[in-house]
């Protein structure tokens, strides 16, 4: 190290960029600033001949600014400009009361309920299970194949006759759906909580042996602690996923309310815009759920005493 | 399990085969299995079997015990047949059920304790037992739904699901071929080579990778399935909009893993590449490609999931007349819950076979990775 680098940075002209924000932000930054640029220019391509048509059937006179100015702000078209979603988005969440049926907090909070009763029973449920296989070796012999095997198996697939065998059996509403999220998010709970709990070496297994531990005590001092970051591992795979099952749950049954239900409705009615909002939303809600499971992990990891 | 508690249940599978003579197995009038010599010859010899496996010891108890179960639940299932004791059985039918069930726990459990030591007869166990366990599963499912004669609008028996899927199969392979060959191959050939292209052009640029790295995850997070509405407006009802869905739900997966595999390989590779004076396209061939490999199976195999299920799920908002998703969502609304789960048992196979041909093709192309070293 020379004594120049200890010395007090003067600042040159292109230091910024080596700036620790700049260089983790700024390439973000340009490609999504980018792929708004390329939205811009397919909204324009592809709504082109929609608006063309339209002064074309009312012999209007039209120039190349009206034209683009068309593509920018037609009703139904086919793919709608950025500003046209957010101003949908934000005139649907904060345009209505929360509780009316145009309001998309209203059917975000539908699915988000679904997601997160489904989301804790499924965890429940996936913990129990791999619980019950890392203690007993006749089912991780038997019962962990097939569960490792029905990762394979489009599960989602199962959504409609889920709805129609609950329906028939006199289930609505919201339990259902929640049961198809929890069925879809135990699976990578119960893989990646057996992978947890059979994570400590045999060493320490062997320590806890010397101890005289009882399994009860391996479990809360051992294997529970080894397994908290694979829990929250597989946590936010497992909360993306009972988010999708409970949108696609409400697609089969036309169910009334529900982002499901509104992509639905905005597929039949061609309502574009309230297509993309819908995604928006949705995607709001699963960063918001996989953010809210990461500051969970961080509160757990601190408490644990995990320096980061 | 200790040797005496596994004695008395074999001794109970024996004295439940053996009620099933007294007491009566139906609720309405049916013949009682004395009166059917055949039945009560294998009823006898299930519970001889039972009484013969509760008297040896160690696992040699488990293959009289297999014996026995085959025999009862033969016998439980030839008596569904029974017009009279389907959907009324009773006491007597359940006492061997309960037997069967019983029996085959115990041969499972006995054969879950060997520890074998060489490794062929440890790759048959690891399949045998998974298998008797799912066979004791569906005997369970379809004795319970007949006996108890369920309607089948809420559950239908596997063997009506079977006899459905068998009976439609050309129905079935149309569905096939316009789901999985046309939407889903088509599809993920699309989504995993260009997730792969941008990887590898990513890879180049440092600043792309960095700035395609976080959105890809973010991407990867998103319920994208929701994208299907509009890929059917703009691509129209035919197989092309599944494909264009599938394409948007495999890249991501495949572009990150590709990112992260891409930059696997090590500096003094790198550096001996570099000593060698091979260019970049050398590099990327016999270096970051095959370093990657690994992760780009790992995608490949999330990404055999992924697909179908998009593929389905984007039958659900239009399709022509065909296809797994379309003939799922009209054959639930029509109560015709047989035909749902053949098409389900379709999908099913689909799934698993397409895993499968992904998880072969790794072996046979990163044999060397150090995860297969035994």
């Amino acid at each position: 190290m020379t004594s120049s680098a200890l010395a007090v940075p003067v600042s040159r002209p292109g230091a910024w960029r080596r700036h620790p924000l700049v260089e983790r932000y700024a390439p973000i930054v340009t490609i999504v600033l980018a792929l708004i640029a390329v939205w811009y220019v397919a909204a324009v391509l592809m709504n082109l001949s929609l608006v063309r048509d339209g002064f074309e059937r009312e012999e209007a006179a039209y120039t190349v600014s009206d034209l683009i100015e068309g593509t920018m702000s037609a009703e139904r078209p086919l793919l709608p400009a950025p500003h046209q979603v957010v101003a949908a988005f934000v005139d649907s969440v904060f345009g209505y009361a929360p509780s009316a049926p145009r309001s998309l907090v209203y059917h975000s909070a539908v699915t988000l309920s679904a997601t997160l009763v489904g989301f804790v029973l499924g965890a429940l449920l996936g913990i129990g299970l791999a619980l019950m296989i890392v203690h007993s070796r006749v089912l991780e012999k038997s019962l962990l194949p097939w569960i490792i095997c029905s990762q394979m198996v489009p599960i989602l697939a199962l959504a409609p006759i889920f709805i129609v065998v609950l329906g028939a059996m006199g289930l609505q509403g919201l339990l259902p759906k929640s049961i198809i999220s929890a069925y879809l998010s135990f699976f990578p709970i119960t893989i990646g909580m057996v992978k947890g709990f059979n994570s400590p070496d045999p060493m320490q297994l062997d320590l806890m042996r010397t101890w005289s531990a009882s399994p009860r005590q391996v479990l809360s001092k051992l294997r529970w602690p080894a397994a908290v970051p694979y829990l929250f591992a597989s946590l936010k795979v497992a909360v993306t996923i009972s988010l999708i099952g409970a949108i696609v749950a409400e697609l089969p049954t036309g169910g009334e309310a529900g982002i499901g239900a509104r992509l639905l409705a905005g597929s039949y009615y061609g309502q574009t815009i309230q297509i993309w909002a819908a995604l928006l939303a949705s995607a709001i809600l699963a960063s918001g759920l996989i953010g809210l499971v990461d500051l969970t992990e961080r509160a757990v990891a601190r408490q644990m005493g995990t320096r980061p | 399990m200790n040797s005496r508690r596994r004695r008395l249940g074999f001794i109970l599978a024996a004295a439940g085969v053996l009620a099933a003579l007294i007491l009566p197995l139906s609720s309405e009038a049916a013949a009682a299995l004395p009166a059917r010599p055949l039945l009560t010859a294998l009823t006898i010899a299930a519970a001889l079997t039972f009484a013969i496996a509760a008297s040896t010891s160690g696992f040699r108890a488990v293959l009289p015990g297999f014996v026995g179960v085959l025999c009862g639940a033969i016998t439980t299932l030839v008596l569904l047949r029974d017009p009279g004791i389907a959907g009324s059985a009773a006491a007597g039918f359940w006492a061997m059920v309960l037997a069967v069930w019983l029996g085959a726990a115990l041969c499972v459990i006995q054969l879950a304790s060997i520890r074998p030591r060489n490794e062929i007869s440890r790759r048959v166990l690891s399949l045998a037992i998974p298998l008797l366990f799912g066979a004791v599963v569906f005997y369970l499912w379809e004795v319970l739904v007949r006996g108890f004669g369920v309607s089948p609008v809420i559950m239908p028996a596997p063997s009506a699901a079977a006899s459905r899927f068998v009976a439609s199969l050309p129905t079935l392979g149309r569905d096939f071929v316009q789901t999985f060959i046309r939407g889903v191959l088509i599809g993920y050939a699309i989504g995993c080579g260009a997730g792969l292209l941008v990887a590898i052009v990513a890879q180049r640029f440092a600043f792309l990778g960095r700035g395609l790295l976080p959105l890809g995850n973010f991407f990867s997070a998103l319920p994208l399935v929701g994208v299907a509405p509009i890929m059917v407006m703009w691509f129209g009802f035919d197989w092309p909009s599944k494909a264009a869905v599938v394409a948007i739900v495999t890249f991501f997966p495949m572009l990150v893993n590709a990112l992260a595999g891409l930059s696997a390989s090590g500096h003094m590779e790198r550096d001996l590449m570099r000593s060698y004076g091979a260019d970049h396209r050398q590099t990327l061939k016999k270096l970051y490609l095959p370093a990657a490999l690994p992760f780009i199976f790992n995608a490949l195999k999330i990404n055999a999931t992924l697909a179908l299920i998009g593929a389905i799920v984007a039958e659900f908002f239009g399709t022509p007349t065909l296809g797994i998703g379309f003939r799922i969502s009209t054959e639930a609304g029509r109560m015709a819950i047989d035909m749902v789960w053949a098409e389900i048992a379709l999908a099913a196979i689909a799934g698993m076979a397409f895993y499968g041909l992904v998880a072969l093709a790794e072996r046979a192309t990163t044999f060397w990775h150090p995860s297969y070293r035994t």
